[in-house]
């Protein structure tokens, strides 16, 4: 019986009647008591909060004085191998990225401007949010055959995992936009279409 | 008869069985592309070379009948290495166009490339082009030559099956291409069969064609209600995405096995009919032209039956309908009401037919109609003709378009007639524009029940989802009409029904749904 989740187990079985009325309240007074068994008590000391107030102020003081000190090192042409925070006026200037981030989606476009994708529904398949939705048309030319009549994506359900980058085989979707301010005033408005994930 | 050890396991076979049907009946799968159980032995994809002991060379499976004491091995290194040589050579000219292919998730191709791939390509040189990518070579079937392995399962289905002889293999060597014979079409009336027994993406069904993946359907297994052969399907329906194809949930059907009925098989026209589960139905209860709420149509009929004097009422079932469903129907009308005039035999207008699957009799269930029902005391024709001299108050009718059977005028007399004409159905026709209430019930895919065909063959049916809009279950609509009445029937699921009919009706007795399982049992009078 040393195992704890077995041992919580048993003691969960004692009040917990699965057929009661009140079983998922039951849980959720079990869960909150398990919870207050393995707290530590605060002392005496402790519950002034004045050493936690003091932590707090020691911590922000330091990181202040510490950027200060180097930025008007900085400004002397001192310490330069040493980094200072910096604030950047977001949105005129935005943060530099990597290459690698993951940022809002495009579909590519073939030569002619036609996009890339071939509505094999991979990525519609792989999505874990199940944000992306296409329907499948009959391309005019019998070596394309297949091309997305509608190809949607509601960015406001998107996690950016990548996932559907990572499994697309005609490499027709990509997240290299380097936008990552998709702000809008309506969730309708989220929703990307065809045309909006080619040419914005 | 011959004993044979398969991968160590031993199996007594009757003579003149071959190693890859011993191994069948032993569970163990051996690949195969141009090998059918249905279809005379090819023997030309070599891809079920298995090794015999005592043999110097791989035999293949297919065509290699077995032999006392033989040592089967399939799966040595030397088989093994053989399936990824044969592999390769396939896919020598494909495309591997898998993107844009619907076979992609049930492609023996794919399936075996994973389990048997060489996965670093060896292949230097150009691929030889077919001349057709994607071209219909019938009302139902699309072809893409470059995709075709070349194992004539679909040449040999045409020559054996239906016997139409309309597809060939053209030209020699890597020039060999498959093609319908010049001038013809694939269009007999069980065509599409080609698309379930093509390995690959070669044959692709052109109704299901980019509707969605095949990975995204769920299947339900049925019988087909489109005539009283009762082939074995199964509905494939898409769960998850609904989006697809104008939010339909049916996708497609695809025949199911059973070797007493249609064996591998279905017709063309029972494959395609699938789109009134999805379209043009009734989904609100409606009287006259306002819509209604279930319990108010409900007091409807209550009220109306119970003003009318018993010989004034007329019921015309439907053999669409499951035994379950006329079961409830004889038991509310016949037994608690005590109605004589009950039928169902209209619907029974001779259609097309032919000496393989295809019935002239268009309803899956007229034989367990006639079992459970009994012979009726009129026919659905003298009910309506009693109808239209103004001796019926009340016509219930289940599903019949009585403007199809008897025509306009007698339809409009009769409703001129009648206080109350009652439309139980699930789909629109004109005579709801003619009846008083229309009730929305049930198509077979929403059901759970049994069919009975037409070898008295009773078949179990299993709902894929539930019932579109409002619409319920027929024996559901009845059992409300009947607690209602005040004689409710206590039955919770179909389950219970099937109960009550083994313990009351003749040649259903001893049957459960557990027993007819997926392959159904024959209706025996003395069992
Ligand atoms: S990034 Fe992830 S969540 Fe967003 S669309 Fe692609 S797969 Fe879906
Ligand atoms: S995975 Fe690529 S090709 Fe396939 S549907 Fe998505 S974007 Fe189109
Ligand atoms: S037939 Fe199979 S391997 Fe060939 S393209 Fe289609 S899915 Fe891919
Ligand atoms: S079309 Fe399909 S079934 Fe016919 S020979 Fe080619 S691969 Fe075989």
């Amino acid at each position: 019986m040393d195992n704890p989740i077995e041992k919580r187990r048993l003691e969960l079985e004692k009040y917990f009647d699965a057929k009661s009325p009140f079983a998922l309240l039951r849980v959720a007074q079990m869960k909150r008591a398990w919870k207050h068994k393995n707290r530590r008590e605060l002392t005496w000391w402790e519950n002034t909060y004045i050493p936690t107030v003091v932590t707090g102020i020691h911590l922000t003081s330091k990181h202040f004085f510490h950027n200060l000190n180097l930025h008007i090192l900085h400004l002397f042409g001192l310490c330069k191998d040493q980094k200072a925070a910096v604030t950047y006026q977001y949105p005129e200037q935005p943060r530099p990225l990597s290459a690698r981030t993951r940022t809002r989606h495009r579909l590519t476009k073939r030569e002619d401007g036609s996009p890339r994708c071939v509505a094999c529904m991979m990525c519609e398949t792989v999505c874990p949010a199940r944000c992306i939705e296409i329907t499948a048309g009959e391309h005019p030319d019998p070596n394309i055959e297949k091309f997305p009549q509608k190809f949607v994506l509601d960015l406001g359900k998107c996690v950016y995992c990548g996932f559907c980058v990572e499994v697309c085989p005609e490499d027709a979707i990509r997240m290299d936009t380097g936008k990552l301010n998709t702000a809008e005033y309506s969730r309708e408005s989220m929703i990307y279409d065809k045309k909006r994930l080619m040419d914005e | 008869m011959p004993k044979v050890i398969i991968d160590g396991q031993e199996i007594e076979v009757a003579a003149g069985t071959t190693i890859i049907q011993a191994a069948d009946k032993l569970g163990i799968s051996i690949p195969r592309y141009c090998y059918h159980d249905a279809l005379p032995v090819s023997g030309n994809c070599r891809i079920c070379m298995v090794e015999v002991e005592k043999q110097p060379k791989l035999q293949i499976a297919c065509y290699t009948p077995v032999a006392d004491g033989m040592v089967v091995k399939t799966n040595s290194p030397k088989v093994l290495d053989v399936r990824k040589t044969v592999l390769e050579f396939l896919l020598v000219n494909h495309p591997v166009d898998c993107p844009v292919c619907d076979q992609a998730g049930e492609c023996k191709l794919q399936d075996y490339y994973m389990e048997h791939g060489q996965y670093n390509s060896r292949l230097v040189d150009v691929k030889v082009k077919k001349e057709k990518k994607a071209v219909q070579i019938g009302p139902t079937v699309m072809l893409d030559q470059e995709r075709c392995i070349l194992c004539t399962r679909c040449v040999r289905f045409t020559n054996t099956i239906t016997k139409t002889n309309e597809l060939g293999v053209f030209e020699r060597g890597d020039h060999s291409q498959l093609d319908v014979y010049p001038g013809k079409q694939l269009d007999n009336p069980y065509a599409a069969n080609v698309v379930d027994i093509c390995p690959v993406g070669a044959l692709t069904d052109k109704d299901f064609r980019f509707k969605c993946r095949v990975w995204y359907l769920a299947k339900t297994k049925s019988v087909c209600p489109g005539c009283s052969r009762g082939c074995n399907i199964t509905v494939e329906w898409d769960k998850m995405r609904p989006h697809h194809f104008k939010k339909a949930r049916v996708m497609r059907l695809k025949p199911r096995l059973n070797p007493d009925v249609n064996n591998y098989w279905i017709c063309d026209a029972g494959r395609y009919n699938y789109r009134f589960i999805d379209e043009n139905r009734i989904t609100t209860p409606q009287l006259k032209d306002d819509l209604i709420t279930w319990e108010q149509a409900i007091e409807t009929v209550v009220k109306a039956i119970k003003s009318t004097k018993t010989d004034r009422i007329g019921v015309i079932a439907s053999a669409q309908l499951t035994n379950e469903d006329l079961f409830v129907v004889g038991k509310l009308f016949k037994e608690t009401l005590k109605v004589a005039n009950v039928d169902y035999r209209v619907g029974q207008q001779p259609g097309n037919s032919d000496d393989f699957l295809i019935k002239a009799d268009k309803n899956p269930n007229t034989a367990g109609a006639a079992a459970i029902l009994g012979v009726p005391a009129l026919s659905a024709e003298e009910i309506v003709q009693k109808a239209k001299r103004g001796e019926i108050d009340v016509l219930y009718v289940f599903g019949q378009d009585l403007v199809k059977l008897f025509g306009k005028d007698v339809v409009a007399e009769v409703v001129k007639k009648v206080k109350l004409l009652v439309y139980q159905g699930s789909n629109i026709n004109e005579t709801c524009s003619y009846a008083h209430l229309n009730l929305p019930s049930a198509v077979y895919a929403e059901k759970e029940g049994t069919f009975t065909n037409c070898q008295q063959k009773v078949q179990r049916i299993w709902p894929a989802f539930v019932p579109l809009g409002e619409s319920r279950l027929d024996w559901v609509i009845l059992s409300m009409i009947a607690e209602k009445m005040g004689t409710a029937f206590k039955y919770k699921n179909t389950q219970d029904i099937f109960k009550d009919i083994a313990a009351t009706v003749d040649g259903f007795s001893e049957m459960t749904y557990e027993k007819l399982n997926d392959q159904g049992l024959i209706l025996n009078k003395k069992l």
